[in-house]
């Protein structure tokens, strides 16, 4: 051991320096659920739009979840090939033993091609999960959510737990799609939904991305304690997204942020 | 496990470099940090080592670049089950940061952090021989903000969560202290060959 005078006391009582942003996880992780291989059968397929379809299992050891959480989820082939991939999860935690998980058509996707060209009730899968605490929402602060895209599926999971549970904290969602056809969750949208559309837009709303203005409005109208940020989508949308809410004022250690390639 | 009716899977040719349950994302380089990417300019960069070691060091971004360059051309591994092959990152061994502010005998665990407030765990024999890096180079350009620049670590060895983005420093501790994923239920270690994925694997 070196005799170095530099060697302080404190530093052999050194610690880790404490992660600054947005933790603790909201939760604690059970471990032998994430661990765990579970079977789920598929009972019911509802298509959402025309390239997103939810798929409803029945997983009847499912430990329950928060709403942001995820789960990873295995198909093999014959000769033992396993495709494993992370799926967030759509549907709230009070829907007893069943998941429901929303997935785009991927051009050239080997499980989601699987799940809308071939998969039918009755079809059996493996997951684990639940997954991670750190995108979770118990439903215990103020939320302003922002998702594009399939990057809404797990902020609906906060949505419908918030309606479920008839749950007063405040709750806001912005969600950006690039048509009105293809807005997953069309028909399900409240007071609480500000949507934007990108592409294309129903008479009389305009056409646009997320915008600054969106983000101030929704900031203004917040809480006096603010909002946790949960923002979800591609990178690109994450990076735009997440970049206005800290130009607006948003603290960096309120956003957390899922991203999907 | 069953068999998946009907399914067979992308084609696929035997790639005895691919770790079980990940799959080649060939040009795709996916984005997947839980933060705001920083906008942190190389002359606010710095680089610390500290904790248990002999002399508590800090490199700016010159003085890290005066030291002995080093690459890594490998592959890596991400715990979302993507690899990405014959990738090249250029920068700095870790070797050679650890040697300038020799660790102490009792020095068994490492913390590193970010400028951003990321942390991840691991054991000091991960981040020596040859096996960690500073990097600031991908591909013979700067690291991109978004995957970790100015200068990240790499450890290619494990899943790619232990390579802080925005690497601020290491801090050598006497024993295991889990960081912000390990906290949030993933494993302490992240061998992607033994698919050390989630505590309990």
């Amino acid at each position: 051991m070196s005799s170095t005078t530099s060697m302080s006391s404190a530093a052999s009582v050194a610690s880790a320096p404490a992660t600054r942003f947005a933790v603790p996880g909201r939760i604690a992780v059970s471990n032998r659920a994430a661990a765990t291989w579970q079977c789920a059968t598929l009972t019911e397929i509802r298509r959402e739009t025309p390239h997103a379809s939810t798929f409803r299992f029945a997983v009847p050891a499912w430990a329950g979840h928060l709403p942001g959480q995820h789960l990873m989820l295995r198909l093999r082939a014959e000769d033992g090939y396993v495709a494993q991939r992370h799926y967030s999860i759509a549907s709230p935690p009070d829907d007893d033993g069943h998941v429901e998980l929303t997935l785009d058509h991927v051009d050239g996707g080997e499980v989601s091609g699987w799940f809308h060209t071939v998969a039918k009730p009755g079809d059996e899968v493996e997951l684990r999960g639940p997954l991670s605490g750190f995108f979770a929402w118990p439903g215990d602060r103020p939320a302003l959510l922002i998702g594009a895209g399939s990057g809404v599926v797990p902020l609906m999971s906060m949505v419908r737990h918030h309606r479920a549970r008839n749950l007063t904290v405040p709750l806001r969602l912005l969600v950006s799609a690039r048509a009105p056809e293809e807005l997953i969750y069309a028909s399900e949208y409240g007071a609480e939904t500000t949507p934007v559309f990108t592409r294309s837009a129903p008479e009389g709303v305009a056409v646009g991305r997320v915008a600054a203005a969106h983000v101030a409005r929704l900031l203004a109208d917040g809480p006096d304690s603010g909002w946790e940020a949960y923002v979800c989508g591609s990178n690109g949308f994450a990076e735009h997204a997440s970049r206005l809410l800290v130009d607006a004022g948003q603290p960096v250690d309120r956003i957390r942020i899922e991203r999907f390639g | 496990m069953n068999v998946t009716r009907g399914f067979a899977g992308r084609p696929r040719v035997r790639n005895d470099g691919l770790p079980p349950g990940q799959y080649d994302a060939r040009d795709d380089w996916p984005v997947l940090s839980a933060e705001v990417t920083p906008e942190l300019a190389t002359s606010q960069w710095t680089f610390t080592v500290d904790g248990l070691v002999a002399e508590k060091r800090t490199w700016n971004w010159d003085e890290a670049h005066a030291l002995p360059p080093s690459a890594y051309e490998g592959d890596i591994h991400c715990v979302t089950s993507w690899s990405k092959f014959g990738v090249r990152f250029a920068g700095v061994s870790l070797d050679t940061f650890l040697d300038l502010a020799r660790p102490t005998a009792e020095a068994t665990h490492a913390v590193a952090y970010s400028h951003t407030g990321y942390t991840t765990n691991l054991p000091l024999a991960d981040l020596t021989g040859g096996r960690a890096w500073i990097v600031w180079e991908y591909g013979d350009r700067p690291l991109p903000a978004e995957h970790g620049g100015p200068a990240r670590l790499i450890v290619p060895h494990l899943y790619f969560w232990k390579s802080a983005k925005w690497i601020a420093g290491i801090r050598l501790l006497d024993h295991d202290e889990p960081g912000f994923w390990e906290q949030n239920g993933y494993h302490h270690r992240g061998n992607p060959w033994e698919e050390q994925r989630y505590s309990g694997d």
